[in-house]
């Protein structure tokens, strides 16, 4: 046993031994302490509230009613069950033509027909996470660099680097012109790189921006193609928060850019999007991930490697009929905007009330909430944290420090709001609401004391979290249920094993 | 610099080998009993379909499944957002007992030890990157799944080398094959990470002797390297000898404390026993805890469908149906089987004697030209165009003695079966090849031409650039 401890870096892969994948970060303590106490509205009013995951729960009403209604698309219904054959034997990867072309037809709808996608260019993968890393295997060598605008959804570090060897280089953008991403600013990274001897092969961008909610303007989309193919390295743009956007705002696709340049202005063998159910349907669960390349090599080379994470063939089918039925489309994307906008709405003006502003943002399941002026230090991450602890151990909201998505300026957190019930929200907003108001006294009071009393105070807390052994370092939180060891409620029927 | 990856411009995955030309040309013309009767049988697809009804029956009898319910409560919700990697506890209850079912319940799986993966091809790829590092290589006896190429290899950098197995022996693996393999890594300054068998065999449909097992596990004690042990076909054994599992040598040898212990894992799918390969079911079980840990988190790249794990979970946990379907299931693929044999033998071809699979190894060696692979692609070429079947040359599986074929027969009605053993039957009969004219070698010799032996024995550091070997 012991020898075997000893060769144990020697006997497994590098790969497998190395922390690269991120998750050894103490970010983790949010989920721990959500974990052992989750919040209930009626069983445990007083638990923590999960605000840390960018999920969409507001519309899976309209999916299920959609499912009941239409039993022909489940290949285990009486209606269904004579396609059950065809269906559990069917693992080409090319996926089942009526489900990539609605996935093309719905991908269309959802940017408002403003462009028009390519069924055949339609590629599958393990959710946006394998579509990701898919991309970066097909477009980069170990030790290659991609380029990623800051700040930036924290599993990119382990979905383009871990398995791929790829590195990735912030491009930092900064709350002084509202975190909007220059063309200037990844001209000045991409200057930085090459004298660096690095190897840069292209930009990756979210768009709408997690954890920003913020759209790029179509002008800079433009010239950001334009670079790319100025200097030749490629664009991938994952799009998959694309139909997150509230009622009344135009989402500009890279797709709708690459149609208005004219074709000596974009190198389209450059640009790549990647895609995902996961967030504009609320099915993380159902792990369909898409690459959509308008490079016909690396729709190719996609195909081959989307053996590694083909969307379930069942799956397939029920999305096919669902994402063809043009009216349950049309009244959903309507629908889910309207929702998720009177959910931003209500959650924005709550925190005003209390004097907490957040970055504007026209899209997105979380908002990017401004929370500098409660920093014990401006300019420290280590207050930025202690923040943190304070906010989920005592105000018992699990929120993600911008620190965890290598933000450059401390104070900003992401706060997720469209995956709880309004009640829920409620009380949420009502607890942050105490919580400053609480701050705000104690503010004044100490205008006339002692400053040490809060600093005694706040090194009890560090003192009781450090117990976990953690010291601050800035590596990666990861959303959703992927990262944390059993996220599940202990109040989930699926945990009834 | 090159506009792709490296990945991306070589042709590691494979798929310009004839086990998938074959393929292209089925699709171009494909068998069908009533629209098109002279097209190409497909028997180059080891494909379980004769125990679908099975499911179908049960589906019917089991409505709450189907509709994403429990106990009549609708848990759509939940299962829409479950997306933790840790798989649904159900799912993994339920799946380690179905395979300690299909060992007799001689061993016992942890559903701890279990790590869900999007099928067997990215169970085997996960496991590489969690054993080796780019130039390590892995042995692997021959003949073997050609697929193993791109899921072993291409993204991961890991090397194949082969252990040289012949008819000599039944294809077995002898110690001095694992040897020899063993040495010419060290000769190309490969690393050995470890062995990969496939038990069941693909092609070979035989299940690995308790001596082969035994000669494995020795030999991976003592370079101190792994062996994974792929039992995607473990379900499919119809006749003695019975399937023996490593884990069951493991556990007989009580060796359940030592380090060896640690260094085997096996790798499941539901795509063979159940022939559900569209639900995209891998697994893969390791005494490891850092492995598992680790293709725990790789399996983010890659998860089970939430609501297939769902289906799945209410399937296998019904032991009367598990039961009822592994028996039922053998008893069709024996039938089967046996039609295949006997069909195969009243043209005079004898296969390899096997007691699982979905395939045949089928010996074609008396009806080549020359004993050359050359003419085992000529040959294939013939059953493919002329007989209309479309067969793997054993040359895609890296056998190293030409004239071998692997031929699948669960993936077909018996009717459809019938017609492709008359059509070998007609072929075998009539003129010999010897006898034909030399216009029709000609033409033969104009369809297609592909470098055969170059893929035999051919590394993937050959497809790098020179100053990187």
């Amino acid at each position: 046993m012991g020898s075997l401890k000893k060769n144990g870096g020697a006997i497994l892969s590098k790969i497998a031994t190395n922390d690269q994948h991120g998750e050894n970060s103490e970010y983790f303590d949010g989920w721990k302490a959500y974990d052992k106490d989750p919040f209930h509205l009626s069983r445990n009013p007083h638990g923590i509230i999960q605000m840390g995951l960018a999920e969409n729960q507001l519309c899976l009403d309209l999916i299920k009613d959609w499912i009941k209604e239409n039993p022909k698309a489940s290949i285990c219904t009486p209606e269904g069950v004579h396609q059950f054959e065809d269906i559990a034997n069917f693992q080409d990867y090319h996926g089942l033509k009526e489900f990539r072309q609605a996935i093309a037809h719905f991908m269309g709808k959802a940017r408002g027909g403003r462009v028009t996608f390519d069924p055949e260019r339609i590629v599958m993968s393990g959710g946006a996470t394998g579509a990701n890393e898919t991309i970066m295997f097909c477009l980069a060598d170990p030790g290659d660099v991609f380029l990623v605008p800051s700040p930036y959804y924290a599993a990119f570090d382990r979905d383009l680097r871990w398995r791929t060897g790829v590195e990735i280089i912030p491009v930092h953008c900064s709350s002084s012109n509202n975190f909007k991403l220059t063309v200037e600013a990844v001209e000045w990274a991409y200057q930085k790189a090459q004298e660096s001897n690095k190897k840069v092969k292209g930009l990756i961008l979210t768009n709408p921006s997690n954890p920003l909610g913020t759209m790029l303007e179509k002008d800079t989309l433009k010239n950001l193609v334009r670079f790319v193919t100025r200097k030749n390295i490629h664009l991938v743009v994952d799009e998959i928060y694309a139909a997150t956007v509230f009622a009344g705002v135009n989402f500009v696709s890279v797709a709708e850019v690459v149609n208005d340049l004219d074709s000596y202005e974009v190198n389209v063998d450059l640009i790549h999007i990647v895609y995902s159910l996961s967030k504009d349907m609320g099915l993380p669960g159902f792990r369909v991930g898409i690459v959509y390349s308008y490079n016909d090599s690396v729709v190719s080379c996609a195909r081959k490697m989307s053996s590694f994470g083909l969307v379930s063939s069942q799956t397939q089918l029920m999305l096919a009929s669902m994402l063809s039925d043009d009216r349950f489309v049309e009244n959903f994307l309507m629908e889910s905007s309207r929702r998720l906008g009177i959910r931003h709405g209500v959650f924005t003006l709550g925190l005003k009330k209390v004097g907490i502003t957040c970055l504007s943002s026209d899209a997105g399941l979380f908002v990017w909430m401004d929370l500098r002026h409660l920093l014990r230090d401006r300019n420290s991450f280590e207050s930025e944290i202690e923040l943190w602890r304070i906010i989920v151990n005592i105000v018992k909201l699990n929120v993600s420090p911008g620190s965890s998505f290598r933000c450059t300026e401390p104070g900003w957190f992401r706060v997720c709001f469209a995956n709880m019930d309004d009640d829920t929200l409620h009380v949420a907003l009502q607890r942050i609401q105490d919580f400053v108001s609480k701050n705000n006294n104690k503010i004044s009071e100490k205008a006339s004391d002692n400053n040490d009393q809060i600093i005694q105070n706040n090194n009890a807390k560090k003192q009781k979290w450090r117990q976990s052994n953690l010291r601050l370092s800035f590596r990666r939180l990861y959303e959703d249920g992927l990262s944390s060891p059993g996220i599940m409620s202990p109040h989930s029927p699926l945990l009834r094993a | 610099m090159g506009l792709l990856s490296r990945k991306a411009t070589c042709n590691t995955h494979g798929q310009d080998s004839s086990y998938f030309l074959g393929w292209e040309e089925y699709e171009k013309n494909p068998y069908d009993e009533i629209k098109n009767p002279n097209g190409i049988i497909q028997m180059g697809l080891a494909e379980n379909q004769l125990s679908f009804d099975l499911i179908e029956s049960w589906l019917d009898k089991n409505p709450d499944a189907a509709n994403f319910q429990r106990e009549g409560q609708s848990i759509f919700r939940e299962l829409a957002l479950f997306q933790d990697y840790h798989g649904l506890p159900s799912f993994k209850n339920a799946m380690a007992d179905f395979m300690s079912e299909n060992r007799g319940n001689r061993v016992s799986f942890d559903p701890k030890k279990l790590v869900l993966t999007a099928g067997a091809t990215s169970a085997n790829e996960t496991l590489m990157f969690c054993l080796a590092d780019p130039g390590d290589a892995f042995l692997l006896p021959t003949p073997y799944y050609p697929g193993f190429d791109r899921d072993l290899k291409w993204r991961t950098g890991v090397e194949i080398v082969p252990i040289q197995c012949t008819s000599a022996n039944g294809f077995r693996i002898t110690k001095s094959a694992l040897e020899e393999a063993y040495e010419q890594a060290q000769k190309l300054n490969l690393k050995v990470k470890g062995v990969l068998i496939t038990n069941p065999s693909n092609p070979l449909g035989t299940t690995t002797t308790r001596s082969e097992l035994n000669h494995l596990l020795d030999f991976i004690s003592r370079k101190n390297i792994h062996l994974i042990s792929d039992e995607i076909y473990s379900g499919t054994v119809f006749t003695s000898p019975g399937f023996i599992s490593v884990m069951e040598v493991l556990k007989e040898k009580k060796l359940e404390n030592t380090d060896v212990f640690k260094r085997v894992h096996i790798v499941y799918s539901l795509s063979k026993d159940l022939g559900l390969p569209g639900f995209r079911v891998g697994v893969i079980y390791s005494n490891d805890d850092i492995v598992v840990a680790a293709a725990t988190k790789m399996s983010s790249f890659g998860l089970i469908s939430s609501q297939t794990q769902y289906l799945l979970s209410a399937l296998l946990s019904d032991k009367n149906f598990t039961k009822n379907y592994l028996k039922e299931n053998q008893i069709r693929l024996k039938n089967r089987h046996k039609k295949l044999v006997a069909g195969l033998e009243a043209a005079g071809i004898e296969c390899l004697k096997s007691n699982a699979g979905l395939f045949c190894w089928v010996d074609m060696r008396h009806l080549l030209t020359s004993n050359t692979f050359e003419a085992e692609i000529e040959l294939w070429k013939k059953i493919v165009y002329e007989v209309k079947l479309n067969i793997s040359p054993g040359s895609s599986c890296h056998c190293n003695e030409p004239g071998w074929f692997r031929v699948c027969f669960a993936n077909m009605s018996e009717e459809t079966l019938k017609v492709a053993l008359n059509r070998l039957k007609m072929f075998v009969d009539g003129p010999s090849s010897t006898t034909r004219s030399q216009s029709e070698h000609q033409r033969l010799k104009s369809l297609r031409k592909m470098k055969v032996s170059n893929w035999v024995f051919r590394l993937s550091f050959h497809d790098r650039e020179p100053e990187e070997r």
